[in-house]
């Protein structure tokens, strides 16, 4: 059936009506919530959504707010790049298997993709799966794996023939971060904590279920996960913003303020208000079914106001800005931005010109795919990835 | 699966804007490529005439009805919004069309809608049908924050003496459109024959909208009202600039795009080198900004809803957005881009006009210090 606003919003409210969270035991509401199709509405039914329009997922989180969460803080690669992975290229099998626990926080993701060789250059990665009957067996080395420590499940991406171009000889994996072998370090940050980790794979066992897509159609499938990942990083609507918490400050300390620190502030109150309405339009565009190219600028846009802001900031603060709130090394599962000290925020929006995708991968792509530039030569292109200079 | 309905404060562009925009575009790119432009603007400066192309500004009025569609219907308009307005004036910007649309169409329409005497709902009516042209004897350098007092004074005789510096559209205008301080009763709008000025037009920087000096002295004038729609005239035309400079950049990253696939050097062609490539990435950005910016400012105007912020921000973007595709269309078009033959000059000097006209980007930033709550220094 076609699902308009209305129906949607009646079918929430009915869950709603038949299932109290206050009665319920936290995981079984959000089990019981997947299984009416209420988790992410445009995912098909069966699978936590009712086959609806993206867009119609905010009416079903007006309706559950205030209703326990799937903390998604926690939970957002599963959400942001695996789950719309294995619902394009999994199996039947491995839909049922993965999706509801990902959904419901139950199992954690993350992403093993980066290795110390291969970063924007992903395709050139070394990390080799073999098969050996059912199973392939894996050793190389991940970096940049945020929550690796408190994963389920990742998602990995192998080389399985090195004798072809290496876009050819490529395969994605569910790997079992609990299978023998797997061993996770944390990689202490500029900011002094460890949101990510090395990962280290050694002799892995994985069995042959657990690749997702074709043997050698791994980059294919990588890119699904890749554009997920730059959609959620850039376009996520978050009420609080750092230029709300600098106009705060702004507003609250008359004694910092100078002329030139001025005419800055305005400037980029500005590029904030532009960037909203950008992101507005873009949500617009794709409620209406015509996603547009914007969408590959938007992580860029954020990544340089985040930057310029944090920046503005520490300076604004003068004294204050000498200080930093806390150098301790500990593992942090989620980003608590705004609720860091100034000195924090400034060194954490360094990574967001280079996550998923650094400033100047985004502008090659808006290049090449928006408006058409041609690539550079490619010297790598028809050379067996083993025979690569490196 | 219902449709969103589309709402008078979409970001998007309506059915409606989209057939209004390729009825201009197909106008324009019949009879004002830029290539034309660039030829009409030489032959008038030859001939000593202004380089308006008032065939285009006439079937522009006559066939698509542009010129009336901020005018109600009851007074012959179109009764449209700034919205289907802020798309003539895209695609009038993409073409650096010499027509008097935002002089007429906008400025001294939107301060006669605020006049609301008998004599302006008679003249906005023979605006309405192309009939008449206007132009409002402002400076197109008055920023809507602090609109110039009047320069045009009433004599004890009823005539008008004064001269005002500055202004767009008065040589191809048969009524100017003039603020006149009025002792004791402080403003009022006056209509005065352009044949009773004196309009005399400046080498100006920008060759497709000259500006000029109007100087009355004894000019017979009728009262047609308020001139309390002054200063909304100059906020809506600083809101709909902001399409128009959209339009401007729009055409320099595509022209420029299109340069840099064909131009070759080292062998290749210089739109594959990164340096080029990131440059107009970063460009591609910030007019998709512009577009939401200007889309913003239209929609609250349209809707009639306080628009002051939704303006300032427009501007403050789109003013600088439009120089830098200019700059950079010059810049990557190399030696063929400083040449007069390539039309990039005239788009450059446009974007250079249009970022003073209306409230420069620092004026409109300044004016979001105060509506933004965030104000400066205390000393």
């Amino acid at each position: 059936m076609g699902w308009d606003e209305a129906a949607v919003d009646e079918r929430a409210q009915a869950f709603l009506a038949e299932h109290d969270p206050a009665k319920m035991e936290r995981l079984d509401f959000l089990r019981a919530r997947f299984d009416a199709g209420l988790a992410w509405v445009h995912f098909p039914e069966g699978l936590g959504g009712l086959g609806a329009a993206r867009g119609l997922q905010a009416v079903v989180e007006r309706r559950f707010r205030g209703t326990p969460d799937n903390n998604p803080g926690l939970i957002t690669i599963g959400l942001g790049m695996a789950a719309p992975t294995i619902l394009a290229f999994g199996t039947d099998e491995q839909r049922q298997r993965f999706l509801r626990p990902l959904w419901t926080g139950e199992e954690v993701w993350c992403q093993l993709f980066s290795e110390p060789g291969a970063g924007s250059d992903l395709a050139t990665l070394a990390t080799r799966a073999v098969r050996e009957g059912d199973e392939w067996v894996v050793d190389g080395q991940k970096v940049w794996t945020s929550g690796a420590h408190h994963s389920r499940w990742a998602i990995l991406v192998a080389r399985t023939d090195p004798d072809v171009p290496k876009h050819r000889g490529l395969s994605y994996f569910v790997c079992d971060m609990e299978a023998p072998g797997v061993e996770v370090r944390p990689l202490r940050q500029i900011t002094g904590e460890a949101e990510f980790n090395e990962v280290f794979l050694t002799g892995v066992r994985l069995p042959d279920s657990l690749r997702l897509g074709e043997v050698g159609d791994g980059w294919r499938v990588a890119q699904t996960t890749l554009m997920n990942e730059r959609v959620a990083i850039g376009g996520t609507p978050t009420r609080r913003t750092m230029i709300g918490l600098l106009s705060e400050t702004w507003r609250e300390r008359p004694e910092l303020r100078t002329h030139a620190l001025h005419q800055r502030l305005l400037k980029l109150w500005v590029d904030a208000e532009v960037m909203r309405l950008t992101a507005t339009r873009l949500r617009e565009q794709l409620a209406a079914g015509h996603p547009g190219p914007e969408g590959s600028g938007m992580k860029l846009a954020f990544a340089r106001l985040n930057q310029e802001l944090t920046g503005l900031e520490v300076e604004l603060l003068r004294e204050d800005g000498l200080a930093y709130d806390d150098w301790a090394f500990r593992r942090s599962d989620s980003v608590d931005f705004l609720g860091r000290g100034s000195g924090y925020r400034y060194l954490r929006a360094k990574g967001n010109s280079i996550e998923g995708g650094t400033s100047e991968i985004l502008r090659n792509i808006i290049a090449e795919r928006v408006l058409g530039l041609p690539s550079e030569p490619r010297v790598d292109k028809d050379v067996a990835w083993k025979d690569l200079p490196r | 699966m219902s449709q969103e309905a589309q709402s008078p404060m979409t970001l998007l562009y309506t059915e409606v804007e989209e057939e209004l925009r390729a009825a201009v575009r197909g106008l324009l790119s019949g009879r004002s490529s830029p290539s034309e432009v660039l030829a009409h603007v030489e032959s008038a400066a030859s001939d000593g005439a202004v380089p308006y192309d008032l065939e285009v500004w006439k079937a522009l009025g006559r066939d698509i009805g542009a010129a009336g569609l901020l005018i109600p219907e009851d007074l012959g308009g179109a009764g449209a919004t700034a919205r289907e307005a802020a798309v003539v004036l895209e695609e009038l910007g993409r073409a650096v069309a010499p027509v008097p649309y935002l002089s007429s169409a906008v400025l001294a329409t939107r301060a006669l809608l605020g006049a609301e005497d008998e004599a302006a709902r008679d003249l906005l009516g023979r605006l309405a049908s192309g009939e008449v042209t206007a132009a409002l004897a402002v400076s197109f350098a008055a920023s809507p924050y602090t609109p110039p007092l009047s320069a045009v004074t009433l004599g004890a005789d009823g005539a008008l003496t004064g001269r005002v510096t500055g202004v767009i559209g008065a040589e191809v205008a048969d009524v100017l459109i003039v603020p006149v301080a009025v002792e004791g009763s402080g403003s009022a709008l006056y209509a005065v024959d352009a044949s009773e000025a004196r309009i005399k037009t400046v080498a100006s920087l920008d060759l497709t909208r000259p500006i000029a000096t109007v100087s009355f002295s004894g000019a017979q004038g009728r009262p047609v009202g308020s001139a309390a729609g002054v200063g909304d005239a100059l906020l809506l035309a600083a809101g709909l600039l902001a399409s128009e400079q959209l339009g401007v950049a729009e055409w320099c990253l595509t022209t420029t795009v299109a340069y840099v696939k064909e131009r070759k050097q080292f062998a290749r062609p210089v739109g594959s080198f990164q340096a080029i490539k990131h440059r107009l990435a970063d460009l591609w950005l910030e007019i998709v900004g512009a577009r939401a910016a200007a889309r913003n400012a239209a929609a609250l105007l349209g809707a009639g809803e306080d628009a002051h912020v939704a303006v300032a921000v427009a501007q403050a973007h789109c003013g600088v957005a439009a120089v830098h595709a200019a700059e950079e269309c010059v810049q990557l078009h190399g030696g063929i881009g400083m040449t007069w033959e390539h039309p990039a000059h005239l788009y450059l000097k446009r974007a250079k006009a249009d970022e003073i006209a209306l409230g420069t980007p620092g004026d409109h930033r300044e004016a979001l210090a105060l509506m933004a709550d965030l104000p400066g220094p205390v000393n």
